[in-house]
């Protein structure tokens, strides 16, 4: 059994094998390897008796549920009118010349992945940027390359 | 239980209907019209498509009349001012985002979106033009079946259709907002997802989004190639439903005139698949007999319960989800693809005609048979069996296409050979038909009397039952069938294939006793095809199915083994059921597919 294969089961023996369960294992998978790639939702669909189609429709349908690879570490710059008026399109930038990479593409060491998102609520302290679950809230540039400079450093 | 009635007024008109009736049924009943899209008979409610809203006393929105149930004291009018203007805006915004190439469009004609737009008049557009898809490609990657998604307008129908009629779910809603659309797993092709081609998804679509593939200016070209023999079979089911094509009623029995219009098209043989349903009972009950005798004489393990192997939507579902139990599957070939190879060697031969310069069309109620014919194994014959495969629809434009008025046609006979047929092959077109047609013939065979049932109607197997379920008690058996004396014989039919795998879910758990279990992937079986005329509701089948069982009853035959051209068949070509030229010609083997 490969290893998503495992995962997946692990994650229904914990979730369960019905329909509601497909969110929770869904997002179990997306932690674990940043995105859902086929195998994991033919492994998915198999272990919940469900078409792919099914499966790849609900996360298809979710922002936040990949299905194209992306990094380890996933960079989300809100681009809704108030983080806009507030000068994202800056922080996109700064974050551009630092990873070298353009919105929505992925280092090539795949450790970072550079995307816009919808409101993340935090209007009222905008600009607001989201690395994985990390929310960053009232960034300029300048604190903005602190932040990814500090990541660059991780593992 | 009786339910409770609930008191409403539609129009002003007063009506008592019962508690849980929707407010689009509640107006049927007092035969007001209100448009539909995404709402169909046979699939549950959607309520997305908007067109059906009414206007509702008191309320501020307007009601989807398809996704509300009455209540009491409920005041509707189905075509006020607002209802009006509404309607029309929704009919605008639909019509926005569908690619309205209508000249060009296959179902130029037939689209439940063109017929409304005519219907309101709708002209100018007001709305921004946001089709999003039309230069995209059309998915033309299925022999069977084509997607159109700059025709799609979202409904629903072939999604539900996929998942609570087929339990196949190959298409699924996916995306969000503008981005939404009815796809496949990954955005695949056709081709290479999980789709039994059953072509149900394409009965139900309102517009083009899904059509057959039509292989008409094919089927012509061979027609007028004068080095080829074209010759034509049809499907028993054909003929309850051609007549559709041309305003007839549904279930109108228009053999005679299908025959004379083929002939008209310049068709060199009209021929019967008919033919080989009688062939497939001698093939197929024979084998079910050396499974019985197998099991019951040699004590040997034998896949029973034996599954009939008749319709392809059916044959690809098994191979996808039960691979399993494809020892169960009868290895006959369906009635199409047995004819092919017969055609191209026992018929060549005797018309003494080059099977090479031989073309092979069926009239079929199925988009299935398209992806049948394509299978690499179909080539018994060393040529390719059957070499186009046009749906009833395809059949209906070839006759407007040449110009010939259907209904007043004369009817005309099929040719000989292979055009003689049973009436126990005709009813091979209605669930259960396979079933009784193969009682039939199994139980004279074995006792040496016709089956205990009035005028030969074996009633139990027939009928709309989604699982049905029967035994025959076998009795006073000629010696040589000993073994089966006093043998309950089980029967189980299922149509559709969310009903298949209720019962391939009972085999798999070894709670089947059935010996012998017909399925078809159709509703209602092959009158309900994918490729049998639209619309299609329940009350259409059921008119085709009493087609079907009048056709029976009208004629003289109506037992398989009764048919001269099968013993003659079998006396100089074939020479015994399961012999050594039925084996290579009209027996197969099946793939063990991928369910994801």
């Amino acid at each position: 059994m490969t290893r998503i294969k495992e995962l997946v089961k692990e994650q229904a023996e914990k979730h369960g094998r019905e329909r509601t369960s497909l969110m929770p294992i869904l997002q179990a998978v997306v932690r674990s390897e940043h995105y859902l790639s086929e195998e994991a939702m033919i492994a998915i669909a198999e272990e919940l008796d469900l078409s792919t189609a099914d499966v790849f429709g609900t996360a298809s349908f979710y922002t936040f549920l990949d299905t194209v690879p992306r990094g380890k570490y996933i960079v989300r710059v809100c681009k809704t009118i108030t983080c806009h008026m507030k000068g994202k399109d800056e922080i996109i930038r700064t974050i551009s010349d630092i990873l070298k990479i353009k919105l929505g593409e992925t280092t090539t060491d795949g450790r970072f992945s550079l995307l816009q998102a919808n409101c993340l609520g935090w209007c009222h302290k905008g600009p607001v940027m989201l690395i994985n679950d990390e929310v960053y809230p009232e960034i300029t540039p300048e604190k903005t390359s602190e932040i990814i400079n500090e990541y660059l450093k991780k593992k | 239980m009786s339910k409770y009635k609930v008191n409403l007024k539609i129009n002003n008109i007063p009506i008592s209907v019962e508690e849980g009736t929707t407010i689009l049924d509640a107006a049927r009943q007092l035969n007001f019209k209100i448009p539909t899209l995404c709402h169909h008979d046979d699939l549950c409610v959607a309520g997305n498509c908007r067109v059906c809203v009414v206007e509702q006393k008191g309320a501020r929105l307007l009601p989807a009349s398809c996704a509300t149930p009455v209540s009491e004291g409920m005041e509707i009018q189905t075509n006020s001012l607002k209802v009006r203007q509404a309607r029309k805006h929704i009919v605008e915004l639909l019509l926005s985002e569908h690619n309205a190439d209508c000249t060009k469009c296959f179902k130029n004609g037939y689209c439940e979106l063109q017929d409304m737009s005519n219907d309101y008049r709708i002209g100018d557009h007001v709305f921004l033009d946001l089709v999003k898809d039309k230069d995209k490609e059309r998915d033309i990657s299925s022999p069977s079946i084509e997607k159109d998604d700059s025709k799609c307008i979202r409904c629903q129908r072939c999604v539900r259709t996929c998942a609570n009629m087929q339990y196949v779910s190959a298409l699924a809603v996916t995306h969000k907002g503008n981005n939404m659309r009815i796809s496949t797993f990954l955005d695949k092709p056709m081709n290479d997802v999980v789709c039994t081609n059953c072509g149900q998804c394409i009965n139900r679509c309102p517009t083009a989004a899904l059509t057959e593939r039509n292989y008409i200016d094919e089927v012509f070209d061979a027609i007028y190639d004068p080095s080829k023999f074209v010759v034509v079979q049809t499907a028993p089911a054909t003929r309850v439903a051609i007549g559709e094509e041309f305003g007839m009623e549904p279930g109108t029995r228009a053999t005679g005139k299908m025959v004379a219009a083929l002939r008209r098209l310049g068709f060199d043989k009209i021929l019967d698949t008919d033919f080989t349903a009688d062939l497939t009972i001698m093939e197929e009950g024979t084998e079910l007999l050396v499974r019985l005798k197998e099991a019951l004489v040699e004590g040997k393990e034998v896949a029973l319960p034996m599954l009939t192997s008749c319709s392809p939507g059916w044959i690809k579902f098994q191979e996808h989800l039960y691979p399993d139990l494809l020892d169960n599957l009868s290895t006959c070939k369906s009635p199409q693809q047995m004819f092919g190879p017969l055609a191209k060697t026992y018929y060549a031969e005797k018309v003494n005609k080059n099977p090479a310069d031989m073309v092979v069309v069926s009239i079929m109620p199925c988009t299935a048979k398209k992806f049948e014919a394509e299978r690499p194994e179909m080539r018994g014959s060393g040529y390719k069996d059957v070499d186009y495969v046009l749906t009833t629809r395809e059949l209906g434009r070839m006759i407007r296409q040449a110009g010939i008025d259907f209904e007043k046609l004369e009817d005309e006979k099929y040719d000989s050979i292979l055009g003689e047929s049973t009436g126990a092959a005709v009813i091979f077109g209605s669930t259960g038909g396979v079933m009784e047609a193969a009682l039939r013939t199994a139980y004279e065979l074995v006792t040496g009397r016709e089956v205990p049932f009035a005028n030969l109607n074996i009633k139990p197997v027939r009928g709309m039952e989604g699982v049905k379920e029967a035994s025959v008690k076998i009795k006073d058996v000629k010696p040589e069938w000993s073994f089966l004396e006093g043998v309950e014989l089980n029967v189980a039919i299922a149509h559709g294939l969310v009903n298949a795998k209720i019962l391939m879910d009972k085999i798999r758990a070894g709670e089947a006793n059935h010996h012998f279990i017909e399925i078809m992937a159709c509703p209602s079986g092959c009158i309900g095809g994918g490729g049998q005329p639209m619309p299609t509701n329940m009350e259409i089948r059921k008119k085709r199915a009493a087609g079907i069982y009048e056709e029976d009853e009208a004629m003289v035959l109506r037992k398989s083994h009764e048919n001269p051209e099968v013993t003659e068949i079998y006396q100089s070509f074939l020479h015994e059921p399961l012999g050594h030229r039925s084996h290579d010609l009209l027996h197969t083997h099946y793939t063990p597919r991928k369910r994801h």
